[in-house]
């Protein structure tokens, strides 16, 4: 079974995203992005899917916390 | 003699003023990196307590074997293979079933399902990444079983090299590639859902 330029597209997606794909890929990938319209939605919806995912799990530490590791430190005599 | 008792005594008194000022930075640096390494634990552990626990076992063994840090390398990663090694010797993972459940799906899916939910096709994606919450995320991450979810929180989290993150957990490269893809698919499915429930309408 042949891929289509969208499967292939969809495949090279988290390579992509990765920035580790050869410059003959990466540029084939753009081309097709550049005049795909379906394909180029869903590489920018994975680009706002990482970075919420990112904001989404950023919860700050407890103060307390950070208090009992300055705690650990050895004691200047 | 004298003289060189002397001698040896400032020779010692140098050394430990060195030993500390050399400690004191370590220290320094470590805790200024604590708000990054509990944001990595708090993610690869179950809970807030477990990963409170593990940030604090961290850094009190950071501490006590701080002269096995080289100098110049990297610090952070230094601190978040000794808070791996810890997770993995409490033994949680044992506990844990592999992810069995086929993924044949690409990596379009979830785009492809939530665009289907939110109606007509024309949607842009800003109007279908609002169909995710920030609860349905991290409960989406805390179903990604452990082996992808650490690889997964290193690289799209905190920010490691896969090379890093493959130091970090005593793993070949291709394994934090191999179990980075498959977690982030896996991130997905657990997505889509939380979102869109579990029927497959």
């Amino acid at each position: 079974m042949t891929e289509t330029p969208c499967e292939h597209c969809e495949r090279m997606m988290q390579p992509f995203m990765d920035r580790i794909l050869s410059v003959e890929e990466q540029a084939q990938a753009e081309a097709h992005l550049s005049e795909c319209d379906w394909c180029a939605k869903r590489y920018r919806f994975e680009g706002q899917l990482r970075q919420y995912v990112r904001v989404a799990v950023s919860e700050p530490m407890p103060p307390e916390l950070k208090e009992k590791l300055a705690a650990l430190r050895t004691p200047l005599v | 003699m004298a003289g060189m008792a002397e001698e040896d005594s400032g020779g010692n008194a140098l050394r430990i003023a060195t030993n500390a000022r050399d400690r004191v930075r370590f220290e320094e640096d470590a805790l200024a990196l604590s708000d990054q390494v509990y944001r990595v634990a708090r993610h690869i552990s179950d809970s807030r307590e477990e990963a409170e626990d593990l940030v604090q076992e961290t850094y009190a063994r950071a501490f006590r074997s701080w002269r096995s840090f080289t100098p110049g390398t990297n610090l952070r990663a230094w601190l978040l293979r000794i808070l791996t090694n810890l997770n993995i010797d409490r033994g949680r993972r044992k506990q844990r079933r592999p992810d069995t459940q086929p993924l044949e799906e690409g990596d379009y899916f979830l785009y492809n399902r939530l665009e289907e939910a939110t109606g007509d096709g024309s949607n842009d994606e800003e109007r279908v990444v609002e169909r995710l919450s920030q609860d349905g995320i991290v409960g989406a991450l805390s179903a990604v079983p452990h082996d992808f979810r650490d690889v997964l929180v290193l690289v799209d989290i905190g920010d490691f090299s896969y090379q890093d993150a493959a130091n970090i957990l005593d793993v070949p490269i291709g394994t934090v590639m191999s179990r980075l893809h498959r977690g982030r698919r896996i991130l997905k499915r657990e997505l889509a859902e939380s979102t869109l429930g579990d029927g497959d309408d």
